[in-house]
């Protein structure tokens, strides 16, 4: 551990692999309770397409990929706003037009290629920046503080939008809310795990975490717990075996969900008369 | 309330619709399933857009009604979300999110009313077991207790005796009793009214989106029906806006 700590590229790597792991799954526990699973799917689809407008036009990737998938997951909530009927079809849509879209922008790009969209895809993070650090930082703060300040709120509206409502909550704030802090999650994680694994890690940590668990709060902090193990430990592991971290990263979150699913059938049945 | 009608799926649910509830009245709103029981306490509140007629909420309607700590609102069950588990206390203490301000942490006001409505539906003992565990009874006294724990001068409560035990339903009725007793205003919608029938002040029957009796509870459920849609509400035109109330457009 203490060898691979001397590279500044690790460095790197590992604050971005701990800053994402504790920011995806605290807003993944809202995620989850409204159901919401695929929507860090959806909006890493979109955001392909910000990925390449930004080689396109010669921006940074990072930047047009957070106003691409901010406005993705705007357009997503309001189609789910709209009422059910048609909504996931609507949302197919969006999913496979940003797919489309990035391959089509990137070939039109200067020296462009699909090569260039597997690093965003599957994620690059040994190949970080000092600036893409602190961009992760700063949007990692935003979404922590977003939980914090609004966390109250957003577990009314996550639990009964009826009553978020006849409670006085601004309803449809706080679920742009939830979309918008989902879009920049999407981004920060991109680097770490790729566009296409970015879900994974806003909802496995979370259902880890609600196996063991009998409350949200305690459920959210053990998934922001389970979420660093999960990407610190794969990307460390990553450093001695030469395999892509961000497929390690998903792999270890998936193996404490399967160790968690075990322990808290052991755990259920030492306290039987909670069963239903 | 005048003139409410509520469409859903263009089917209308509610067809002109008059009903005034005033302050420290048990209103019951009755009816068989589908009459629109559950269609016109949520249109009271503002949660079901109206196809026409007005709801106004202490004399305000509800894009512009701010005070929503005067109004506890009792869903008919609990949702119990993707599977994320939360705690008997964490639901109840939800409650207290409309006397809340967003920068300030839940202080120890907010802790001792929680602590008080979990004691008022006796599930003090169980506040940090799961909701998704408890049975549907226990999950209606956790609905109610986070009511309760906003402490509002007003309850509506989406039946809150639908598929509840015995025991739950006469918890209900006692905790009821107290809240009348304090002077509290509640509208409930039930099936039957089983223990709560001596609390009940004023009874209106719904029946194919339209009142068709509105006074005394009935001792059999439409026994003084009227035909429904020209009923004039008796108390509504000589009196200013009450808690809640619903006025035409026209």
């Amino acid at each position: 551990m203490i060898d691979l700590l001397q590279y500044d590229f690790m460095q790197r790597a590992l604050i971005a692999a701990l800053l994402v792991g504790l920011a995806a799954p605290a807003i993944g526990t809202f995620i989850v309770q409204r159901r919401l699973a695929l929507l860090g799917d959806g909006i890493g689809h979109v955001a392909l397409t910000g990925v390449a407008l930004g080689f396109l036009t010669g921006t940074a990737p990072v930047l047009t990929a957070v106003v691409v998938s901010v406005l993705g997951a705007v357009a997503i909530e309001l189609v789910r706003e709209r009422g059910r009927t048609g909504g996931d079809v609507a949302l197919a849509l969006l999913f496979y037009g940003g797919i489309a879209g990035g391959v089509l922008l990137i070939s039109l790009a200067p020296g462009g290629s699909n090569a260039t969209l597997m690093s965003y895809l599957f994620g690059s993070i040994s190949s970080v920046t000092v600036q893409d650090v602190w961009v992760i930082a700063v949007l990692a703060a935003a979404v922590l503080g977003v939980v914090v300040v609004f966390g109250r709120e957003l577990f009314v509206l996550c639990q009964d939008e009826e009553v978020a409502k006849a409670s006085g909550l601004p309803v449809r704030f706080l679920s742009l809310l939830i979309a918008i802090t989902a879009a920049l999650t999407v981004v920060i994680a991109m680097r770490v795990v790729g566009l296409l694994l970015v879900s994974a890690l806003m909802v496995v940590p979370v259902a880890t975490g609600q196996q063991l668990t009998r409350g949200f709060r305690s459920t959210m902090l053990l998934a922001m717990l389970c979420g660093m193990a999960a990407t610190v430990g794969g990307l460390t592991s990553s450093f001695y075996v030469e395999v892509p971290p961000g497929a390690l990263i998903v792999l270890f979150a998936l193996g404490g969900f399967v160790l968690a699913l075990g322990l808290g059938r052991f755990v259920r049945r030492s306290r039987p008369q909670e069963s239903n | 309330m005048r003139g409410g009608r509520v469409s859903l799926d263009r089917r209308p649910v509610l067809r002109g619709i008059d009903l005034t509830v005033r302050s420290g009245e048990v209103v019951a709103v009755l009816g068989a399933n589908g009459s629109g029981k559950s269609t016109l306490v949520r249109a009271l509140l503002g949660l079901v857009p109206l196809s026409g007629g007005s709801t106004l909420l202490y004399g305000t309607p509800p894009p512009r009604f701010r005070q929503w700590w005067r109004i506890g609102y009792v869903p008919q069950r609990l949702s119990v979300g993707g599977g994320v588990p939360s705690t008997i206390r964490e639901v109840v203490a939800s409650g207290r999110i409309a006397r809340q301000s967003r920068f300030r942490l839940t202080g120890a006001a907010d802790a001792a009313a929680t602590t008080r409505a979990l004691e008022a539906v006796g599930l003090a003992d169980r506040a940090g077991d799961p909701v998704q565990a408890l049975s549907g009874g226990q999950q209606q006294r956790v609905l109610i207790a986070r009511a309760l724990a906003g402490e509002p001068d007003t309850f509506v409560m989406d039946e809150p005796t639908a598929g509840v035990d015995a025991e739950s339903q006469q918890l209900l009725a006692d905790t009821l009793a107290g809240l009348v007793a304090q002077g509290r205003t509640v509208v409930l919608v039930a099936h039957e009214l089983g223990p709560l029938e001596p609390l009940v002040t004023r009874a209106v029957v719904l029946r194919d989106g339209c009142v068709c009796h509105d006074g005394a509870p009935p001792k059999a459920v439409g026994a003084h029906a009227l035909p429904g849609h020209d009923h004039v509400h008796p108390h509504a035109p000589e009196k200013p806006a009450g808690t809640l109330d619903w006025r035409p457009t026209s």
